[in-house]
């Protein structure tokens, strides 16, 4: 069962319908933004907005398509995932706690000096981490590696690698999209956060990234094109990427920058590294639907 | 259809180190299941094309892209399988940070082995010579670096290399390589070797370097000076306790190296040195430029990496030593 049916039947909702396990990953979505503002603000540094454009994918990888547990995590069929746009990870360590792969308390030490909780994420400190990113473009290229190895080993998991729209300005992620269409990587996916926005401005003022879905078609990958804050989109897309034999999948989810949080949607000044005021972080978390008990203990227990 | 024939080494006298290598890892291959062997289009330059025939379900073409096959290959390593990168040295520095973050950082069991390193390179000139490899790869916690000597050495480097737990970087090389030892010869990772006693200086070579350090030990016999010669194949880590026993016993060192003097062989011995046994050391090597083309022997001759270089500076290190005593 994946996790987020599974947590659903936890909760006593034993239906399981669509309708019960978009719910909990919505869930799973609030939480994960929730803690990046948490982290961040506790951090005093950290990168909001590439975070909170990818929460809602992250939620839905792993509540509802990976077959990788809390339990499992060395498990040699689990399904891995590669956060190939690293500085997102205050999302990645969110989406994690909230799933049970770490203790919520202890993934708000981002940054901290001796926490596993790095400003990247670190496979030699966190267990359920698949390899460190944070150069951008690599965490892509050992995606690829893995995906290779599994399945020169007959092994059936799937590898999914979420880049960021920036990132495809680095040379080498076009490299690893001509050997995965060489290879067949069938069991290779690519998930884009296309915020449109990078650290300085729009990707379009920086170093114009369109047309986008041409560019991977053109490269020989099956191309989805969804909206990435639509939970049934993604989980269709995800879906649709298994039965593309024969060759690798890229999602473009289209997706907004600060997503959730109204004063830094659609802004770059919040792609990071941000330092938060107490009314920043406190109006965010508003926003994002906490109420003034869970803010006490989200910035300051 | 590809042609999986080996190809015809163009400058090649001997049998080359990477040669050597190319049938090593195809003899040893089974030993390895989970071997697999990443090439960048270079496989008939790098011996890896011996591999290739003998092995292609092991072998995977990643084409002219080194930084994807970096970061793949610690990929590969990440789910259980035993990768090893190839590719001419100058290129997979290229792939330098890739080996740093998605090898070394990450934890990864794979191995690097880049053919056509230093002046060895010969007539394919300056953009194609790596003298800064050793150095640069030494610089990566927890990476192991190793240069061996000549093509015996290099058979048992390749097995000792994949039985190692943990990511090395191996030079090969391009020319026609002078046979140094028998068959009886024993290779340790971390572990130098004397192989040819002595007492008023200490030549330490790595690579091609060790031939014209012998060559050199011979040179200086002629004139009454007997010279000690030591294979330092591993680089990193660097054998303190021989380097400080030879201190003591010929207080004065030369070190040989293909590479740049800055970082390499001789910077590795002086820091263990300082910190052990000092003593005078003399570099011989390439004095922080870029190559040219030219044969390996004439351009190591211009660079003056050949042994009367190698004899001259052993001359200039026992000065030194004699003026301190």
């Amino acid at each position: 069962m994946k996790l987020a049916a599974k947590l659903a039947a936890q909760s006593g909702d034993t239906s399981l319908n669509a309708p019960e396990i978009e719910a909990q990953i919505r869930d799973a979505a609030r939480y994960t933004r929730q803690h990046t503002i948490a982290s961040i603000f506790r951090a005093e540094s950290g990168h909001p907005g590439g975070s909170l454009s990818c929460a809602d994918i992250l939620a839905t990888l792993f509540g509802a398509e990976m077959n990788v547990w809390p339990e499992g995590v060395s498990d040699f069929t689990r399904d891995r995932f590669v956060l190939s746009k690293g500085h997102a990870c205050p999302a990645l360590y969110g989406v994690a706690a909230y799933y049970g792969f770490c203790d919520k308390r202890a993934a708000l030490s981002l940054r901290k000096l001796n926490s596993p909780y790095q400003g990247h994420p670190s496979v030699r400190d966190l267990p359920w981490v698949e390899t460190s990113t944070g150069s951008l473009g690599q965490g892509f290229g050992v995606a690829l590696g893995m995906a290779l190895g599994l399945k020169m080993q007959k092994n059936s998991a799937r590898v999914f690698a979420l880049l960021g729209d920036g990132e495809l300005q680095e040379g080498m992620v076009w490299e690893t999209v001509m050997c995965a269409a060489h290879h067949k990587l069938d069991n290779l996916c690519a998930i884009l956060d296309y915020n449109k926005m990078q650290s300085d401005a729009l990707n379009a003022d920086i170093c114009g990234l369109e047309p986008m879905a041409d560019k991977w078609n053109a490269f020989g990958w099956n191309v989805e094109e969804i909206d990435g804050h639509d939970i049934p989109e993604i989980i269709a897309a995800l879906q649709r990427a298994q039965s593309a034999a024969g060759k690798p999948t890229v999602v473009i989810a289209h997706t907004i920058k600060g997503k959730g949080v109204s004063y830094m949607e659609g802004s770059p000044a919040w792609h990071g590294s941000v330092k938060f005021t107490r009314e920043q972080a406190e109006a965010a978390l508003a926003d994002l639907g906490a109420s003034p008990s869970e803010i006490e203990e989200l910035l300051y227990v | 259809m590809s042609d999986n024939s080996a190809p015809t080494l163009i400058g090649s006298t001997g049998d080359s180190l990477r040669e050597a290598f190319g049938k090593a890892l195809s003899e040893i291959a089974p030993d390895y299941p989970n071997l697999v062997v990443l090439d960048a289009d270079v496989a008939g330059g790098t011996g890896v094309h011996n591999f290739r025939k003998a092995h292609p379900d092991k072998f995977v073409q990643c084409g002219i892209a080194e930084q994807n096959m970096m970061a793949a290959a610690g990929g590969l390593a990440a789910v259980g399988m035993l990768p090893v990168v190839t590719g001419f040295a100058v290129f997979l520095t290229r792939a330098y940070e890739q080996a740093r973050l998605s090898i070394a950082y990450a934890g990864r069991n794979a191995k690097i082995v880049a053919s056509h390193p230093g002046l060895d390179v010969g007539p394919d000139g300056a953009s194609a010579q790596a003298f800064e490899d050793l150095a640069a790869f030494r610089a990566i916690p927890g990476m192991t670096v190793i240069s061996p000597a000549d093509p015996v050495e290099m058979k048992l480097a390749t097995r000792a290399v994949l039985d190692f737990n943990g990511p090395v970087y191996m030079r090969t090389g391009r020319s026609g390589a002078k046979r140094i030892f028998g068959e009886d010869h024993v290779f340790e990772i971390g572990k130098g070797q004397i192989v040819r006693h002595g007492k008023d200086v200490t030549l330490i070579g790595c690579g091609v370097e060790v031939a014209r350090c012998l060559e050199a030990a011979d040179l200086l016999q002629e004139e009454g000076i007997n010279a000690r010669v030591v294979n330092m194949a591993t680089i990193k880590p660097i054998d303190a306790e021989l380097l400080t026993r030879c201190a003591r016993e010929t207080g004065c060192i030369v070190t040989a190296e293909d590479h740049n003097v800055y970082g390499g062989l001789g910077s590795a011995v002086a820091e263990a040195i300082v910190q052990g046994q000092p003593c005078p050391i003399e570099y011989v090597g390439i004095k922080d430029r870029f190559g040219s083309s030219g044969e390996p022997d004439e351009l190591a001759e211009l660079y003056g990496i050949t042994a009367p270089f190698i004899a001259t500076a052993a001359k200039r290190a026992i000065q030194r030593k004699r003026e301190l005593a």
